[in-house]
């Protein structure tokens, strides 16, 4: 389980770099897949397969089917390279070094492992979760809903637009 | 049995039921060809194969040789790794799905409980639309990376195609599912046993649930008819606007391999029609222990057949749609329809359920 785990977070890792590295928007877009996919494994070895499941069908089946689709209509070519932003330069070093440093405090205090054992995981079924979303969670959730189906006629208005 | 760990036995009943699972889905998809060209011809009164062994029973294998020996060419303006890339994808994904596809029951073989399934998972559907909506990629890449202008139309129809579709396929199977209680297609299979009752009265009528899900059926065998491509739905490969659709420019075995995908997608979307709707392997079961093992997988296969037979009925009879009327019907009829369906089906349970 643990060399499964390994396994799995270097490739998520090796395949999001992989995602900023690549010039051609297409591997970019496959290499986000490949992340998707690998989370996706990391949710199936921690036994949440519900999870893992809808992970694969929403985001690698069904957000980056939509990126792939506007990348291959657009038919967008190799990225050139233009002057970086100063802004990356002056933001983004320090903004990256505090995530890492986030990173690594967090992981050092799980260090030692508090309890011996760890606490079971919690039920990863449909059911559980079912349950969770409608009885503890439902405001959010209809919220969340709410707020979806707000964005998606926003996206009807604005697509109506054009013709 | 003794000398072996349990994780050995386990591992070694796993690679069994691969194997048998996948050299019998490769000959059933092979014949599956010869079939189909047999019955279209026939519908058109012509002969079909016949040359190539009896009744052109040896066809599948001069086609497969045929494949092989065939000079593979690559358009000099393609992208090389997403051109390989993409049949191998669809092949792989194929073939992925039929995993967690239940055949039959269990039997105890020597002490040992066997599960006719390679893996039984408890999100088993879902795992299968994970597999089936990832497998858009592999047209679009297709497409793509083919830098040509038929291939790329056809790869864009498609995958639009494909994610419209898949939509009303998810939402048909909710009211199977809501019957059920169950994720799990052992679990969905097992809930179809035993007949109908109204009441107390038996009405002999076996306990599926195309008896109880009509619509949800129609509109997932529907979706699942365009789902794979086929026709009426084959906009994709439209031979008269789009040359070949997605597949154009790829030829010898990386051709072959979309064609098998396209063949082990409908032998999976039957099979989910069978356990979803048509109570999988349950049927007059009778006789010896052997016997007993065997006619539920010969019940199941039979069904799947049925729905192959099926598929290859329409593609003789059934014209074209056109793209437009295609993407309407499955956005203004299909969807709104299954939407409808979970309506029916949960106040159809509420009102079975209220004390």
């Amino acid at each position: 389980m643990t060399v499964l785990f390994y396994i799995c977070a270097a490739l998520a890792i090796l395949a999001a770099l992989n995602v900023i590295r690549q010039r051609t928007p297409v591997y970019s877009a496959l290499s986000l897949i490949v992340v998707l996919c690998a989370l996706a494994l990391v949710y199936l070895l921690l036994g949440a397969e519900f999870m893992a499941v809808i992970q694969v069908i929403v985001y690698a089946g069904a957000i980056m089917v939509l990126f792939v689709f506007v990348i291959m209509l657009l038919n967008a070519g190799k990225e050139t390279s233009r002057q970086r932003s100063r802004l990356a330069r002056w933001l983004g070093v320090p903004l990256v070094t505090a995530f890492l440093a986030e990173i690594l405090i967090a992981v050092w205090s799980q260090f030692p492992p508090v309890a011996a054992s760890p606490p079971p995981p919690p039920d990863g079924s449909p059911a559980a979760i079912g349950t969770l979303l409608f009885r503890s969670y439902v405001l959010p959730f209809e919220v969340t809903s709410i707020l979806i189906l707000v964005a998606v006629l926003g996206a009807v208005v604005l697509a109506k637009k054009e013709f | 049995m003794g000398t072996f760990s349990e994780t050995t036995v386990l591992l070694a009943v796993a690679a069994v039921k691969i194997a048998f699972v996948l050299v019998f889905l490769l000959t059933a998809i092979a014949y599956l060809t010869w079939l189909e060209r047999k019955v279209v011809a026939h519908i058109q009164a012509r002969w079909g194969p016949y040359l190539v062994g009896p009744h052109g029973l040896l066809q599948p294998v001069a086609d497969g040789i045929k494949f092989i020996m065939k000079e593979d060419i690559v358009p000099l303006e393609a992208d090389r790794v997403t051109y390989w890339l993409a049949p191998f994808l669809g092949f792989v994904l194929a073939f992925l799905s039929i995993a967690v596809i239940p055949f039959g029951g269990s039997f105890t073989f020597r002490g040992l409980r066997i599960q006719a399934q390679i893996t039984d998972v408890n999100v088993g559907l879902l795992f299968v639309f994970a597999v089936t909506s990832l497998g858009v990629y592999s047209v679009a890449l297709a497409g793509w990376s083919s830098n040509s202008k038929y291939p790329l139309f056809g790869a864009l129809r498609s995958s639009a195609q494909m994610i419209s579709y898949e939509l009303s396929l998810g939402l048909a199977v909710v009211g199977v599912i809501m019957m059920a209680g169950t994720l799990s297609l052992r679990g969905i299979v097992d809930a179809q046993s035993g007949f109908w009752h109204i009441g107390r009265v038996n009405t002999w009528l076996p306990h599926w649930n195309i008896f109880a899900q009509p619509l949800g059926f129609f509109i997932y065998f529907t979706s699942a008819v365009a789902e794979t491509n086929r026709v009426p739905f084959d906009l994709p490969e439209g031979e008269t606007e789009l040359v070949g659709g997605f597949h154009t420019e790829y030829s010898s075995m990386k051709f072959a391999m979309f064609f098998i995908s396209e063949y082990a997608n409908m032998v999976t979307v039957s099979c989910l029609a069978t356990l979803l709707f048509f109570g999988g392997w349950h049927g007059p079961v009778f006789g010896p222990a052997l016997l007993q093992v065997l006619l539920p997988v010969f019940w199941f296969c039979a069904k799947v057949f049925c729905f192959l037979f099926f598929y290859i009925w329409m593609r003789g009879t059934l014209p074209r749609f056109r793209y437009d009327q295609l993407m309407s019907f499955g956005w203004k009829f299909l969807l709104p329809l299954g939407l409808l369906n979970i309506l029916l089906t949960s106040l159809a349970i509420a009102w079975h359920e209220a004390p």
